[in-house]
């Protein structure tokens, strides 16, 4: 008689070793990419809710998830480049300063050869960034948080004095200038790259518009579905697919090449690493230089898709931003693009409309909720009773007020990143020798 | 002791000539003569209301890099520092416009009181998340800084406006004149010309001074100090010395708080009198490139705020004497940065690889007791010849 716990080796299988646990979590550990649909069932279902309970519509619009998308890819590119810097073993604060280089190349590389040229000038200026942050924390062994700091300082600068430099009108200057309309603090407009809209999905080329009929139908949970993901679509510029495209290109990389393998290795054990022959000085300036690269076409994509201008200080924390999605996606790409979606998407709503962003509020309470619910079950009180004071104040701020502090929800990201380090800190995974200095020779 | 003080000084001024190479490089780039450049800095750096200006700048630098250098001796990053002080300078302010009834010295106390609280209170954040949590203090900072800087004050500045204010100036209420902290002019012109209108010399320069005597005598010369100086050195050793890793944690995280709430206060008290849109940012994180450049040294942290100060103030010229472009000091600036850092790190490696090789030499010469005739020599401190370059 042999017991169903048992698999035909005779060792036995730990989900179904633990009967009791309940079948959800079953099938959810067994299909394991399942969950990926599962989760963004519970997104449709909780914002059909509050589209429902609060009369708005445009909280799973087509709209909004259009421009969720474009608002989202700088910051995922700079998690994206955190995540190969520390993957490589080298944590990288100077993300933003980064940014901020991609965003001047980006506007003086548009202005003179188009957006495609822009995006590669913003990606060169990026990665110029990340070789000087490689030279300081690879070659010398500065602290890399230092490092990174004294980038955040030192890009500002340097996009400031070429500003000046090349984007102010002057008659004597021996060197093609940007203008008119250019100044120390901002350049001259630039183009963006043109937009299409996919075959049947969203009725690209003369197809039917199959994803807009569902959204038209009114069907409450389908109609919501199909509007979130005919605006991923729908409208959609060339430079934003591409950008997209970095996320499975890098799930790709990472894990399923030998170059991806060796790159993570320096991060996890460069001595282990280095004894088997990877070049681990070599690998680590590639992921940093990778991780200023990525910085620097998101600064670019924000300049040219995003607002058609450099203007200091535009990048506004985004650079911290994509830091906190590397966290909260547990330094992996796909993790760091759901992150970055939905920071872009608190970021729109509170530009498209105001009521849709109150309406965020009740969507907190019933995320708190269902959170609540999952620590009791698991019988971490304090963690439960927080989010319950949690939930409970987002529901009281939902009902009583009439629209949503306005500074709250570009703040949202920052909070949540805390919340995450603070309840699920030790389950985040970090690659394990990031932050240490190392040297050939050493163990 | 003289080989130590070359030491120290070697990184810093490679950084500088390094960074005025740089700047030269960058200025010719852009068309513009560096000596004659040069020269414009330092002839309008050297006037006197520049000089004032830069005293000006370089107090709350010298305060910010005192918050962040606290920490740093505790191997704490304190990059919140940012977050703090814009926070309790925003909280001071507000506070000393409703404390208008306190009489002069104590108005002033009260505000650098409310200041100090707010600056400990956000500082204490990311230490109890440390030592609870285990949050990593540069993540939560971070987060912090986002938090206090694009939500907190923002937020609490629109809601608590001045709403007697016609201009489109978005402040808080002023500061009754009993809460300013009295220029230092007069003291100044007692040595001086007069000095020119509408440059006046912040009093709180003394009590920045004030704080860096504080700093260099607790931590030197007191217990606590101690503890805090043996936990960042050596935890291990600290903890089984009976100093316990999280109060002192959480000790070093309220100081650097707490000064760093000092730091916006010169500008409220000594010059606008309110907080607004204008309110100088960025101050934390220049403070944490100071406290880099002076090595956490009380004096060395004032000769580095200074240097920053300079640059910062007597740029101006730029614009108006030579076809250089005022940025280029912004340059300067973060190569002064970079280079020491990087220079600090070279000059601590060769140091070590000195001390080791003195310490294996000093093992490997035969024995101390004299029978070779070497023996005459005294045995070699490795210690002392780690400096020998």
């Amino acid at each position: 008689m042999t017991a169903p716990t048992k698999t035909r080796n005779g060792q036995s299988d730990p989900i179904a070793t633990t009967p009791n646990r309940p079948m959800i979590l079953r099938v959810l550990e067994e299909t394991g990419k399942a969950r990926w649909l599962l989760a963004f069932g519970l997104i449709v279902v909780l914002l059909s809710i509050t589209e429902v309970a609060s009369g708005t519509t445009d909280l799973a619009s087509t709209g909004t998830w259009s421009t969720a998308l474009a608002f989202a890819v700088p910051i995922m590119c700079a998690g994206l480049g955190g995540m190969y810097s520390e993957r490589a073993g080298v944590v990288n604060i100077g993300l933003e300063g980064m940014l901020i280089l991609g965003t001047w190349f980006g506007a003086w590389g548009a202005f003179f050869w188009g957006p495609w040229g822009g995006i590669a000038a913003a990606t060169i200026g990026g990665a110029l960034g990340g070789l000087l942050h490689a030279v300081a924390t690879v070659s010398y062994g500065v602290d890399h948080i230092i490092s990174g700091v004294a980038i955040n300082i030192l890009a500002p600068g340097i996009t400031r004095f070429l500003a000046n430099e090349l984007f102010v009108s002057d008659p004597e200057a021996s060197f093609p200038q940007a203008g008119p309309g250019g100044s120390v603090t901002q350049s001259p407009n630039v183009q963006g790259v043109s937009s299409i809209d996919l075959p049947f999905l969203s009725g690209g080329w003369g197809t039917p518009d199959l994803l807009g009929a569902l959204e038209n139908t009114e069907w409450l949970f389908v109609s919501q579905a199909a509007g979130i993901l005919r605006g991923m679509v729908t409208n959609l510029s060339l430079l934003t697919l591409l950008a997209w495209a970095l996320i499975p290109l890098s799930a790709w990389v990472l894990w399923r090449t030998a170059f991806g393998l060796r790159l993570r290795s320096t991060g996890e054990h460069p001595a282990a690493a280095d004894s088997l022959g990877v070049n681990v000085i070599k690998y680590k300036y590639i992921g940093v230089i990778a991780s200023g690269a990525f910085a620097g076409f998101g600064g670019g994509f924000l300049v040219i898709e995003l607002t058609g201008i450099f203007k200091e200080g535009q990048t506004g924390g985004r650079g911290f931003i994509g830091l906190a999605t590397m966290l909260v996606g547990n330094y992996r790409p796909t993790g760091v693009g759901i992150g970055a979606l939905l920071f872009g998407f608190t970021d729109t709503l509170q530009l498209r409309d105001p009521s849709a962003a109150h309406g965020l509020l009740l969507l907190l309470a019933m995320i708190a909720t269902l959170v609540t619910a999952y620590y009791v079950y698991k019988k971490s009180w304090i963690v439960a009773a927080v989010t319950t004071v949690l939930g409970v104040g987002f529901f009281g701020a939902y009902l009583f007020t009439d629209a949503v502090i306005p500074q709250f929800p570009p703040a949202l990201p920052f909070f949540a990143v805390l919340l995450l380090m603070i309840f699920a800190g030790g389950r985040l995974r970090m690659p394990a020798t990031t932050g240490q200095p190392y040297r050939k020779g050493d163990h | 002791m003289v080989e130590r003080i070359k030491f120290s000084l070697a990184a810093p001024v490679v950084a500088i000539v390094v960074s005025i190479l740089v700047g030269s490089l960058v200025l010719i780039a852009s068309g513009a003569n560096p000596l004659a450049a040069y020269g414009e800095m330092i002839r309008f750096g050297f006037q006197l209301e520049t000089i004032v200006n830069i005293l000006n700048r370089a107090t709350p630098l010298y305060l910010s890099a005192v918050a962040v250098a606290i920490g740093f001796r505790m191997n704490l990053f304190n990059i919140g520092v940012e977050g703090q002080y814009i926070l309790a300078a925003f909280m001071g302010a507000a506070a000393g416009a409703e404390l208008a009834f306190l009489p002069g010295p104590l108005h002033v106390v009260a505000i650098l009181f409310v200041s100090m609280v707010t600056g400990a209170v956000w500082a204490a954040i990311p230490a109890v998340l440390k030592v609870t949590r285990g949050v990593s203090e540069v993540i939560s900072t971070i987060m912090l800084n986002a938090i206090a800087t694009g939500f907190l004050v923002s937020y609490l500045l629109a809601k608590w406006a001045d709403q007697s204010d016609t201009t489109l100036n978005i402040q808080t209420k002023p500061i009754e004149e009993s809460g300013w902290v009295p220029s230092l002019n007069g003291v100044l012109e007692l040595f001086t010309r007069d000095i020119r209108p509408g440059t006046e010399l912040y009093g709180f320069l003394l009590i920045a001074i004030l704080v860096g005597v504080i700093y260099h005598v607790g931590l030197k010369y007191t217990r606590p100090g101690f503890d805090l100086r043996a936990s960042g050195e050596n935890p291990a050793a600290a903890e089984a010395s009976g100093v316990s890793p999280k109060s002192t944690v959480i000790a070093a995280m309220l100081l650097s708080g707490g000064i760093a709430g000092l730091v916006g206060l010169p500008e409220i008290l000594g010059r606008t009198h309110n907080f607004g849109l204008q309110f100088t940012r960025q101050l934390g994180f220049v403070g944490i490139a100071v406290a880099l450049l002076g090595r956490n040294h009380p004096v060395g942290i004032a000769v580095g705020a200074l240097i920053i100060a300079f640059l910062d103030s007597s740029s101006a010229v730029l614009q108006v004497k030579s076809d250089a472009s005022p940025e280029v000091v912004k340059i300067i600036q973060g190569v002064i940065i970079f280079t020491s850092v990087v220079a600090y790190e070279v000059i601590r490696r060769r140091q070590a690889v000195d001390e080791a090789r003195s310490a294996a030499e000093a093992l490997a010469q035969p024995s101390p007791h004299g029978s070779h005739g070497e023996g005459a020599e005294p045995m070699v401190d490795p210690a002392k010849q780690g400096g020998r370059s």
